[in-house]
């Protein structure tokens, strides 16, 4: 068969982009609108104070300490549903047992469930009287209004993504091989390791990365389950809250500004970790 | 000689019983008990004094105001994000994956910079604050704030749902239906929207969820005040933080049925179509 020839102009490819010029308009204009101009604008103040400034707000002790609960208690949080979330995909493609549906379907509740909602039940429940906290209290051991609040926020909100991201690969996975390391006398463990493990990485660190973005800019939850004491619970977003209620606006952006250029550091490494999953998805 | 070992797929059946007991017990202490506290808090009392407290005046004009906020921004999204993704889809450009990362950065700014940076726009000091301020148009603190602020972290949702459905169907049968003389909405309204209907659907629910429970940058430019500026999970804070916990647990109910609608649409979806949504 000969190719298909052109009926009308509208079907040359260089014509093509060229249908519909106002949704590329609607489309650009709206970007600017919403994304563009507020950057610029966040930007633009942070720059106007001068680097050496700028410098010293942005490492003042407070704001240093929130940066260490912030960053340091999302990265834990994110390993530690890496190793969950890596275990509850395994069961839930794995395994069949009664009520799986309901459990998968349960695990999306943080992407649905409003994070003032997540805040205040979480608070409940972790406090000294609520049904967990309780169990916790003849211990010594208190969690809302202490950093391990802010902890269990974040494990709340970022406890999906390592669960969803690990899920297809596991999926697809041929169990031929783990059969054939096992037949050549691997043992469960070496099997494991060696096996089963190494192709599902790039996919737990997408969801570990994907998770400690959203952990590290969560604020309706911690919020709400923290004292937000400075140098002990106060975490960057609500350090920057607090500098707008006080009409600290250079502080906030300056603040701001630094948990920006940190999201768009993440996003950067997001991006290099699914770029390396797809070659190995590819082999 | 070895012994017969059992194979992977058959492995020790108490290890099984282990890890599902593990994964069920790690789901429970995060999502499960605080979910069902929700509903026991909110009723513990009777089902008096919970209608009682859906009455309160403050609490139906925050109500209204999230429902009128997502009437304005779902809509709002949904045309960008169609737009956006037929763009991106149908396209070869240079600049494309620039422009992919850009639709998804609100994903990855925190909230409350988000509203930050609307307040360095619209505010009084802001860039255009002066200009604002002589036409005598307000928008920090008021509805237009809180609509700039609730669609910038909702934006990406119908754009990402779409350009992989867009992607996958390829453009055989539009073409077709252009072939046959349909003109460019008739294509559109025909052929396109009924193929990439599922994954639209998905993206405004997540819009949705999204813009009735955003918290953080919505508390920024609302200034949260009862009764005018204050949307559901905002009620919900203030009156935690007022010790008026009942109220608030009343208020967190109606936001959690929302959740519940959420993912039981998401679910029927995903069975009857079997695609999974994108993260």
């Amino acid at each position: 068969m000969s190719a298909p020839q052109p009926i009308s102009p509208t079907f040359s490819p260089q014509k093509r982009r060229w249908q519909f010029p106002w949704v590329w308009k609607i489309t650009v204009f709206y970007l600017l609108v919403m994304l563009a101009v507020p950057i610029a604008a966040l930007l633009s103040r942070a720059a106007s104070v001068g680097p050496g400034h700028f410098w010293q707000v942005a490492t003042r002790a407070i704001a240093l300490s929130a940066y260490e609960v912030t960053f340091v208690t999302a990265l834990i949080t994110a390993l530690i549903n890496g190793v969950f979330g890596t275990l509850i995909a395994w069961v839930l493609v794995r395994y069949s047992f009664p009520g799986k549906r309901f459990f998968d379907a349960v695990v999306d509740l943080p992407f649905a469930l409003p994070t003032a909602v997540a805040g205040l039940t979480l608070a409940t429940v972790y406090s000294e009287n609520g049904w967990i906290g309780r169990l916790l209290a003849p211990w010594g051991i208190k969690i809302a209004f202490t950093r391990w609040g802010v902890a269990v926020a974040m494990l709340f909100i970022s406890l999906p993504f390592v669960i969803r991201t690990v899920q297809p690969v596991l999926t697809e996975m041929e169990k031929d091989v783990e059969e054939a390391a096992w037949s050549l006398g691997a043992t469960p463990g070496q099997t494991f390791w060696r096996v089963i493990l190494p192709p599902l990485m790039p996919a737990i660190l997408t969801g570990v990365a994907l998770g400690f973005s959203r952990a590290v800019g969560e604020f309706g939850s911690v919020v709400i389950i923290s004292s937000n004491t400075p140098f002990r619970d106060l975490i960057a977003s609500v350090l920057v809250f607090q500098s707008l209620e006080q009409y600290d606006y250079e502080a906030a952006a300056i603040i701001g500004t630094v948990m920006l250029l940190v999201s768009l550091g993440i996003l950067f490494l997001i991006n290099l970790l699914q770029a390396w999953g797809q070659r190995y998805a590819q082999r | 000689m070895r012994s017969v070992k059992s194979s992977p797929t058959q492995e020790k059946p108490w290890l099984h019983a282990l890890l599902i007991v593990i994964a069920i017990g790690y789901l429970a202490l995060v999502l499960l008990i605080p979910a069902a506290n929700v509903i026991f808090q909110a009723f513990h009392k009777g089902v008096v004094p919970f209608v009682q407290n859906l009455l309160e005046p403050d609490f139906l004009h925050a109500v209204w105001l999230t429902f009128a906020l997502a009437l304005v921004v779902v809509p709002l999204n949904m045309v960008f994000g169609l737009c956006a993704a037929w763009a991106i889809a149908r396209h070869r450009f240079p600049g494309r994956t620039l422009l992919l990362s850009m639709i998804d950065l609100p994903f990855s700014i925190s909230p409350v910079v988000a509203g930050l940076m609307l307040v360095l726009v619209y505010g009084r000091n802001g860039w255009f604050g002066s200009w604002l301020h002589a036409l005598d148009i307000r928008v920090i603190f008021s509805f237009p704030g809180m609509v700039l602020a609730t669609a910038f972290v909702s934006l990406p949702f119908v754009a990402r749902e779409v350009i992989p459905v867009l992607e996958e169907i390829g453009t055989e049968q539009e073409e077709a239906a252009k072939t046959l003389g349909a003109n460019e909405w008739q294509t559109f309204w025909r052929v396109t929207l009924p193929n990439i209907r599922w994954g639209l659907l998905y993206g405004v629910l997540l819009t949705n969820a999204r813009a009735m429970g955003e918290f953080g940058a919505v508390a920024v430019v609302s200034g949260n005040v009862a009764g005018l500026t204050q949307t559901l999970p905002l009620f919900i804070e203030d009156a935690y933080k007022n010790y008026n916990t009942e109220s608030a647990y009343a208020a967190a109910v109606i936001l959690g049925l929302l959740a519940l609608v959420t993912l039981v649409v998401k679910e029927i979806v995903e069975r009857k179509t079997g695609i999974k949504p994108k993260l």
